[in-house]
Formats: structure tokens, C-alpha cells, sequence
């Protein structure tokens, strides 16, 4: 790993030709001022032994893990039938969350790359606020923005309106126009989002959004805005250079952000505790399936699962891996 | 035609004002003067891609001051060409065409005709990332020159080709522009280039625009190379 000096101290350098004794003409010539560089070790083995410390940490957890685990729990835990459930929704609400991010994400990244405007620096501070936010902050946010009463409370008696309720009866206007137009394909679906499904999606899509948006962002701030310019000279409109031109130059971006947006949602679990709960076979994801195996004492089944969920996040880096990125931050 | 009219470009601490042109109908023109003069934001505002302060810009008579870059008919080579990395040489050719709406027939034949006056023909299925630095400016000329439009606008787009590419390029920038007949102007530092294509020369000091002889090529005009 170290490096020595081509020629050993004191001895004159030549020239390429080496007729001419340069001696004196150089500092490194002066027989006052003969140096050697010295040895590299030290700077690998400070550098490695502190870089190298996290990395031996995040292995000595996994194969704790692993020792305290066996396949026996790995499977008994497999078949729980709470866990199957939980697994299910996790790669369902995951999914979801991850295509909604995307779908927010890649327009809002596309316009704070490429225009600037005023109050453009709030925006990107609010974007930020779930990134730094503690998580249990975050549904708690949630609970109270769907359950806050809208409009005059001071009436008699109160009027007790909310988002929640709001959303609720639109849905259910557009479930009854549903089943009325096609009869052979009825909904039976109660539309609630508080401590149901639908809140685990959101509270996973309030957190992995941000991180979308600044992968987002990176990406098209790496992607050249000269040639949808040019495409615009050329009869395009801007939605048209925007569609043709820098969303396929951006698609690695896509899928990392993608894939970052899934493993956020997999990990969540302070929002969806807070705003969703944890019903076993109603708001169960496999975070939860963790804190509650926890809390009634089964340690082997939290432990499966946990491997489980590092399992599913490994796969997930090893597509962004795959991919080859740059943009990931 | 092209004519500017006392166009104020503003753009941070960067100003042009006042600045003035005139190129007749059918001529190639020659743009010179020194690095960060502006050149390039004079060629953005015709393109509609920089916006104007004040002032008129004008294409075969109409003021298309206001107008969006995509309704201008402008053909234009930017500097770093700023190909399609997605796009094959014929989509390329194709683009423009998609955009308005052209028959397959209409495409086929004017991608045809392009790649023979440029003489890309075998490169229409390559994509754009590996194309020498000759055939990538051959490409960006001919998605220029795709829909027909009013006018050419070139920045410095014979920079950092060796001398003989150079040379075939000039020649065929040359046969081009006589043979569509396009009113041209054309960015460059280089008096050889001036020499070789120029039909006016106009040249941007110290934020002025001033028109000036070709005969004045045989002197060293400031930010001008020999090259």
C-alpha cells in the first residue's frame, strides 16, 4: 500500500537524456533539501480502521441476527397468519407509496431543477421538513390534519366536519356512481383512511416523497437543459421536450428514485403507528409486525421478520446498484 | 432576413444594449468578437430562448419579438449541439418533423435527402453517444435543417474539429446555405472560417454590433484566431 521515492535520497535527478546533472537547479536536487515522502501506511490504517468501524457494526448486527435466529423461526414466524397478512399489505402499501412518489416527484424535481423563481428556496425548506422531522412527528401531523374540524366550530351543535369525513363522502359519491353505472363490477369498499390502509400508503408516501423529490431533482439537474432548448427551436412545446427529451435521458434517476421511495416505505413505521396503527390484519406492515412480536415478548419472530425486511432491502439496493446511478445521494 | 433593432438583452450583471443588425435575405453572415462578448445570447434571443429587455427582432419582416421559440421556424447548432443521447441519427432527422405532424412518406424522404447532402446516410441507425466530433456536427446541422427553416443559426459549430473535418464541413456549410438558399448567421473566432464563408461580417466589441468589410479579415480583429 505505500509508495517509495523512484530514487533513494541524496542521489542527483537526471535529465531524459541524462548528460546534463541538473544538481542545484532544483529543490529536490540541493543535497540540503533531500526528502523522502514516507510511508502511506498510517494514512490507510487511520482511514480504514474509522471507516471500516461502521462497516463492521452494520455486520456484527446482522450476524447477531443471525445467531440468535434459526430456519425453524424463520419459518414458524413465515407462517403466522398475521405475518403473511403483514408482508402482503408491506409489499402492496410499499409499492403504491413508491408509485405515487414518483408520480409527485418527477414533475416537482423537473421544476425546481430547471426554473427559478421566487420563494423557490420555501419550497425546497418544506420539502426538507420530512426528511429532518422525527417520524412520530410526522403522523401526528397527519392525525390532526384529517381529524382538525373545518369550519366554525363555535356552532351549536358542533359542526364537527373534518378532512376525513370530507374525503369519506367523496369517495363514497364516487363508489355509489360506480356501482350504478357498471353493476357487474360492484365495490364493496367502506372508504376510510384514518387507522386504515389508506393511511399506512400516506403516512409511507409523506416521508419516501421527499427523498423522491431530491433524487429527482439530482437527476435532472445532471441532465443537460441545453437539448430540450434546442428541441423547443424545433417546434416542441415545453411538454413536449419535457416528455421527449429529458424524461427518457432520465429513467436510471426514475428507478432509483423508485427503488429509494420503496425502501423508505418498508422501513417506516413512527407515522403509520401514529396514523394508521397497528390492527394485526388491518394496518400490519412488517415494521409493526416487528414493534408487536416485540411487545408480547416473541423475540425470534421479531427477529425473522427483521431479517426479512433486510433481505427485501438488500434486494432493492441491489437494483440501484444494477442500475448504476450516480444520482443517488 | 434578419434584423434586430436596438435589442437590450439583461440577464444578471451580463448586459447587451442597444444593439442592432441587419442581414438581407439569402446571405451568410459572420458573427466575431471576443469571449463572453455576448455572441451567444445575440443568436439565443433570435431563437426566442433568452428574452428581450426592448427592442424588435425580426425574421423575413415579421416581429417575432414575443414569439415562443417553436413558432420562430428557427434552425439552430448550439455550441455543445446538445444531441438527443436518447435518440438514434435518424430521429434526430426525424424530430422536428414528428412534431409537425409530417407523413411517414414526407419523413422518409426528407431524412433521405438529408443524410445524402450531409453524407450520414450509414449512420441513421447509431445512436448519437458514439459519433465522431465531424459526424456529431452533421447531425446537428441536419436536425437544423429538417423542417425547412427560415433561418440558420450556427454557434461556433467548426470548434474543436481537426482541420481537414473542418475544412469538408466549411465546404459543406457552404453548398448547404447555396443551395437552400438560407439566411445565415454563423458564430466563430476563427478568420480562416470568416474567409472561407462569409458574405457579411459583423462584429461584437464592447458590447457594440457594427458591421464591418470582409477586407477587414486580413487584419487581427480582436478575439479572433488565425486557425
Amino acid at each position: 500500500m505505500s509508495t517509495r521515492p523512484s530514487e533513494p535520497a541524496g542521489v542527483s535527478p537526471r535529465t531524459a537524456t541524462g548528460s546534463v546533472d541538473v544538481r542545484g537547479l532544483t529543490p529536490s536536487g540541493s543535497p540540503g533539501m533531500a526528502h523522502r515522502a514516507g510511508s502511506d501506511v498510517p494514512f490507510f490504517v487511520v482511514m480504514g480502521g474509522l471507516g471500516g468501524s461502521f462497516v463492521l457494526l452494520i455486520v456484527a448486527m446482522l450476524a447477531a441476527d443471525l445467531a440468535f435466529t434459526s430456519p425453524k423461526h424463520f419459518v414458524a414466524a413465515l407462517r403466522k397468519p398475521e405475518i403473511q397478512y403483514a408482508i402482503q399489505l408491506t409489499l402492496i402499501t410499499c409499492t403504491i407509496s413508491a408509485l405515487l412518489s414518483i408520480c409527485v416527484a418527477t414533475p416537482l424535481g423537473y421544476l425546481l431543477s430547471r426554473f427559478s423563481f421566487r420563494g423557490r428556496w420555501l419550497i425546497d425548506t418544506l420539502i426538507d421538513i420530512p426528511v429532518v422531522l422525527p417520524p412520530l412527528v410526522i403522523g401526528l401531523s397527519l392525525l390532526i390534519l384529517f381529524h382538525l374540524p373545518l369550519g366554525d366550530t363555535n356552532l351549536e351543535p358542533p359542526d364537527d366536519t373534518n378532512l376525513e369525513k370530507l374525503i369519506q363522502q367523496l369517495l363514497g359519491a364516487l363508489i355509489r356512481f360506480w356501482n350504478n353505472w357498471i353493476p357487474f363490477a360492484q365495490c364493496r369498499w367502506r372508504p376510510r383512511i384514518t387507522y386504515a390502509e389508506p393511511a399506512v400508503v400516506l403516512a409511507q408516501f409523506s416521508v419516501a416523497c421527499a427523498f423522491a423529490v431530491q433524487t429527482m431533482r439530482v437527476t435532472f439537474d445532471q441532465i443537460d437543459a441545453r437539448a430540450e432548448q434546442v428541441a423547443m427551436t424545433l417546434g416542441c412545446r415545453r411538454s413536449q421536450a419535457f416528455l421527449q427529451i429529458a424524461l427518457p435521458q432520465a429513467w436510471r434517476g426514475i428507478i432509483a428514485a423508485l427503488t429509494i421511495a420503496w425502501a423508505r416505505s418498508l422501513g417506516e413505521f413512527g407515522p403509520i403507528l401514529v396514523f394508521a396503527g397497528a390492527t394485526r390484519m388491518r394496518t400490519e406492515v412488517l415494521s409493526t409486525t416487528v414493534f408487536l412480536e416485540l411487545s408480547v415478548g416473541q423475540l425470534e419472530a421479531a427477529v425473522a421478520v427483521s431479517l426479512l425486511m433486510v433481505l427485501a432491502a438488500m434486494a432493492v439496493l441491489g437494483v440501484v446498484r444494477l442500475v448504476g446511478t450516480k444520482v443517488i445521494r | 432576413m434578419i434584423e434586430l433593432r436596438d435589442i437590450t438583452i439583461r440577464s444578471g450583471p451580463f448586459s447587451l444594449t442597444n444593439v442592432g443588425l441587419s442581414i438581407p435575405e439569402g446571405t451568410y453572415a459572420v458573427l466575431m468578437g471576443g469571449t463572453g462578448q455576448g455572441k451567444t445570447t445575440i443568436l439565443e434571443a433570435i431563437c426566442g430562448l433568452r428574452t428581450v429587455t426592448s427592442g424588435r427582432v425580426l425574421l423575413n419582416g415579421s416581429d417575432i419579438t414575443r414569439w415562443k421559440p417553436g413558432d420562430r421556424g428557427v434552425g439552430y447548432v448550439p455550441q455543445d449541439l446538445a444531441l438527443f443521447p436518447m435518440m438514434t441519427v435518424r430521429g434526430h432527422l426525424e424530430f422536428a418533423l414528428r412534431v409537425r405532424h409530417c407523413s411517414k412518406i414526407l419523413m422518409r424522404d426528407r431524412v433521405a435527402e438529408l443524410a445524402h447532402v450531409l453524407g450520414i446516410e450509414s449512420l441513421l441507425t447509431r445512436r448519437v453517444t458514439n459519433l465522431s466530433g465531424g459526424e456529431a456536427q452533421r447531425v446537428a446541422l441536419g436536425r437544423a435543417l429538417s423542417f425547412r427553416p427560415r433561418v440558420l443559426l450556427l454557434d461556433e459549430p467548426l470548434n474543436a474539429l481537426d482541420e481537414a473535418t473542418r475544412d469538408r464541413l466549411c465546404e459543406l456549410l457552404r453548398s448547404v446555405q447555396k443551395q437552400s438558399g438560407l439566411t445565415t448567421l454563423h458564430i466563430t473566432h476563427s478568420r480562416v472560417e470568416a474567409r472561407a464563408l462569409a458574405e457579411k461580417l459583423f462584429v461584437l466589441e464592447s458590447g457594440q454590433l457594427c458591421e464591418q468589410p470582409l477586407a477587414s479579415l486580413n487584419t487581427p480583429l480582436a478575439g479572433s484566431t488565425e486557425s
